[in-house]
């Protein structure tokens, strides 16, 4: 090997001293850049992206401006001058039918249903995932069918037969009427991600805990829970982001006092009276997105982080 | 039939360390394991054979308690243990894929059930100590499982069988995830480790070179039936069955399909238009003539050339030679069928050239055609 005195010359034909065949193409092949691959490519995911992003431009951009500004009639032009009175009236001074407290009711009442929910459904769907996977019993197979089956019923279909049950029991109107309500329709999904979950683990690891001694909860507990963090936090963005659209069972459960966010926003932008104030909808249209919005973004980190964590074969 | 799993002792004595009675298993429709006997003694290391799906694993689980039999009854030390739970049989049990739970260091892997069962720490301590001492794992006991290597691994969980200082140890396939060395090495440490606890130990394995060299018995099993319960040195050479004689042997034994005829007053075997003289030939039944038999002859039980001194000689032509370094593997035509035979690997032979054969009929077998046992 004498002609190896400048091994990072890769490109063909760079070679001064021609000696044998050794001299033709060796190691990793070049790339172009501008391929007709790439173009294709990234012209496709411009587009894409760009079909996307502009609609969230326009609602910034006009959520920014004044009203005078908006009447002109550009709206795809930055604003001249950067306002934030929008946002504070979205937030705390819209009316919706006899409150003028804005959007602030609206958000602290889909916490009060958002974190409830949220956690007695992922409990609960949890337990059951498991129980599903390692503990078959008797008629467990078709107990899981009709789970299933249940996430494939309309939800309008059970809205009239539910509101008769919530009123019987007391809770109708209420925001505990609503938690449960989301507790019940996330049941069929979550379970079936918590099943499938728990089923892929090794079987042999459910066996070895009980050779250890270990009980229902034990093991639930101390093996698979802990294994189990990356379809949390997959289910808990499931949960955090239909929990929070959700409009339907809002609107049908809950009174005007307690209405979640998403429905005091449909009432502002709806309302017909007086001048249409484009820049403080779009603001509230915003911060009711907000929430799903930042959901992405901190758990999509949080799941990579715990693919890498959990997903290590024993 | 001489099945052994139909054979059933009336007393269930403690001189057994486990014993499993008439034990039926079956999933719906599907019966995998039927009216099953075993008993094991104490201190032995019985190893179940099979190739997969022949229900092995299914009566180690039952065994386990990871499995609620059909019918039938489970001893363990003499202590019926058909209804107790898996911690409560005195069991440990090492499985193929390791089973590590992978959040635990290999320290907290080991105490992991004598802390469920809320042993003292001092006492966990010293379990831990002992089992990290015989294994050999001193230095790994603060890693997780995955940074550990295949054979690591596996120590490991052995390792937690051995803190619970069990009577019984259940092992499922644990060398099959490892590759060729390093399972070689594996099992010559677990005969090790069963000579210093002097623990019974029950192995199941489809590897018939881990079965013939760990085992006090071997249970070759098909299809949820015991063919042959034996040492490994009569499971070698006086197979119960053509399956057990099919099964055990790596190349397989050689069959010749043909029948009993008298010649001279004698009985002899005669296929294709040759006969053999059956002299030397240990018989558990009377032959008959007439009957339709398979001699059954291993590789290395044929004599070639020079080694043949005296009774009958056969000839045959060499179609393929397999040099396998310490031996070489000769396959023959002979009387219209194939056959193999194992010589010593410094004698070659080209291929078409003629080999004189000379059987030993004191190491062959002889089978019924029909029920395919041992005459």
């Amino acid at each position: 090997m004498s002609n190896v005195s400048s091994p990072n010359t890769a490109v063909a034909g760079a070679a001064p001293i021609k000696t044998s065949l050794s001299d033709g193409p060796r190691g990793r092949r070049p790339k172009r850049m501008l391929s007709r691959r790439n173009i294709m490519l990234y012209g496709i995911l411009g587009v894409a992206a760009l079909y996307y992003l502009l609609p969230l431009y326009v609602m910034v951009v006009t959520s920014l401006k004044g009203m005078p500004e908006i009447r002109l009639g550009n709206i795809f032009a930055p604003p001249m001058e950067i306002t934030f009175e929008p946002w504070v009236k979205a937030w705390a001074e819209a009316c919706t039918g006899l409150n003028c407290d804005g959007l602030s009711r609206g958000f602290w009442n889909s916490v009060r249903i958002l974190i409830p929910s949220v956690v007695v459904s992922i409990a609960v769907a949890s337990v059951s995932g498991y129980a599903l996977a390692n503990w078959r019993f008797k008629g467990s197979e078709l107990f899981f069918s009709i789970l299933i089956i249940g996430a494939f019923i309309p939800y309008q279909v059970m809205i009239y037969p539910i509101v008769i049950v919530l009123r019987n029991m007391g809770i109708y109107g209420t925001l505990t009427g609503l938690i449960v309500v989301h507790t019940i329709f996330g049941m069929p999904i979550l379970t079936l991600l918590f099943r499938n979950y728990f089923a892929s683990l090794p079987e042999e690891l459910f066996k070895a805990a009980r050779i250890d001694g270990a009980g229902f909860w034990q093991i639930y507990s101390r093996i698979m829970l802990p294994m189990a963090l990356p379809i949390f936090v997959v289910a808990m963005i499931l949960q955090v982001t239909g929990i929070w659209n959700d409009f339907l069972f809002g609107v049908v459960f809950t009174r005007p006092d307690t209405y979640p966010m998403t429905v005091q926003l449909n009432n502002i932008v709806n309302s017909v009276q007086g001048v249409k104030e484009y820049n403080v909808n779009m603001a509230a249209t915003l911060l009711t997105g907000a929430v799903p919005l930042i959901v992405y973004f901190v758990s999509g980190r949080l799941f990579v982080r715990g693919i890498a964590a959990g997903a290590v074969k024993g | 039939m001489t099945d052994l799993s139909t054979f059933s002792p009336a007393s269930t004595d403690s001189k057994y360390s486990v014993s499993v009675r008439d034990l039926t298993l079956s999933f719906g429709s599907l019966t995998v394991l039927g009216n099953l006997n075993l008993d094991i003694h104490d201190g032995e290391f019985l190893v179940l054979l099979g190739s997969s799906g022949c229900g092995k694993s299914t009566l180690l689980n039952c065994i386990a308690g990871l499995l609620e039999p059909t019918d039938g009854q489970i001893f363990i030390n003499g202590r019926n243990v058909t209804w107790e739970e898996p911690k409560d049989r005195g069991i440990g049990m090492v499985f193929q894929s390791y089973a590590l739970y992978p959040q635990m260091t290999v320290e907290k892997n080991l105490s992991f059930g004598l802390r469920v069962a809320g042993m003292p720490k001092e006492d966990i301590a010293k379990r831990v100590a002992r089992a990290a001492a015989i294994l050999q794992i001193e230095p790994l006991l603060q890693r997780k499982p995955a940074a550990l290597s295949g054979g690591q691994r596996q120590r490991v969980a052995i390792g937690r069988a051995l803190v619970r200082d069990v009577d019984v140890f259940l092992f499922d396939e644990p060398l099959s995830n490892l590759d060729a060395k390093l399972r070689s090495e594996l099992r010559v440490e677990i005969k090790r480790l069963h000579q210093q606890l002097k623990n019974t130990m029950i192995y199941v394995t489809h590897d018939q070179i881990e079965a013939l060299t760990l085992a006090d018995r071997i249970a070759i099993m098909k299809s949820g039936v015991i063919q042959q319960l034996d040492d490994p040195v009569t499971i070698y050479n006086r197979p119960n069955n053509l399956f057990v004689a099919g099964f055990i042997g790596s190349p397989s034994m050689n069959f010749l399909r043909g029948d009993l005829v008298e010649e001279g007053g004698r009985i002899v075997f005669q296929t294709g238009g040759v006969s053999f003289s059956l002299d030397g030939y240990n018989a558990s039944e009377p032959l008959t003539v007439g009957a339709k038999v398979v001699l059954g002859v291993r590789p290395e039980h044929i004599k070639v050339d020079r080694d043949v001194v005296g009774g009958e000689v056969h000839e045959a032509i060499v179609d393929i030679e397999e040099p396998m370094g310490a031996d070489n593997l000769l396959w023959l035509k002979y009387a219209g069928q194939t056959m193999s035979v194992r010589i010593g690997g410094e004698r070659r032979y080209k291929v078409g050239s003629k080999v004189k054969l000379g059987f030993d009929m004191t190491m062959a077998s002889v089978f019924d055609a029909e029920t395919e046992t041992r005459l």
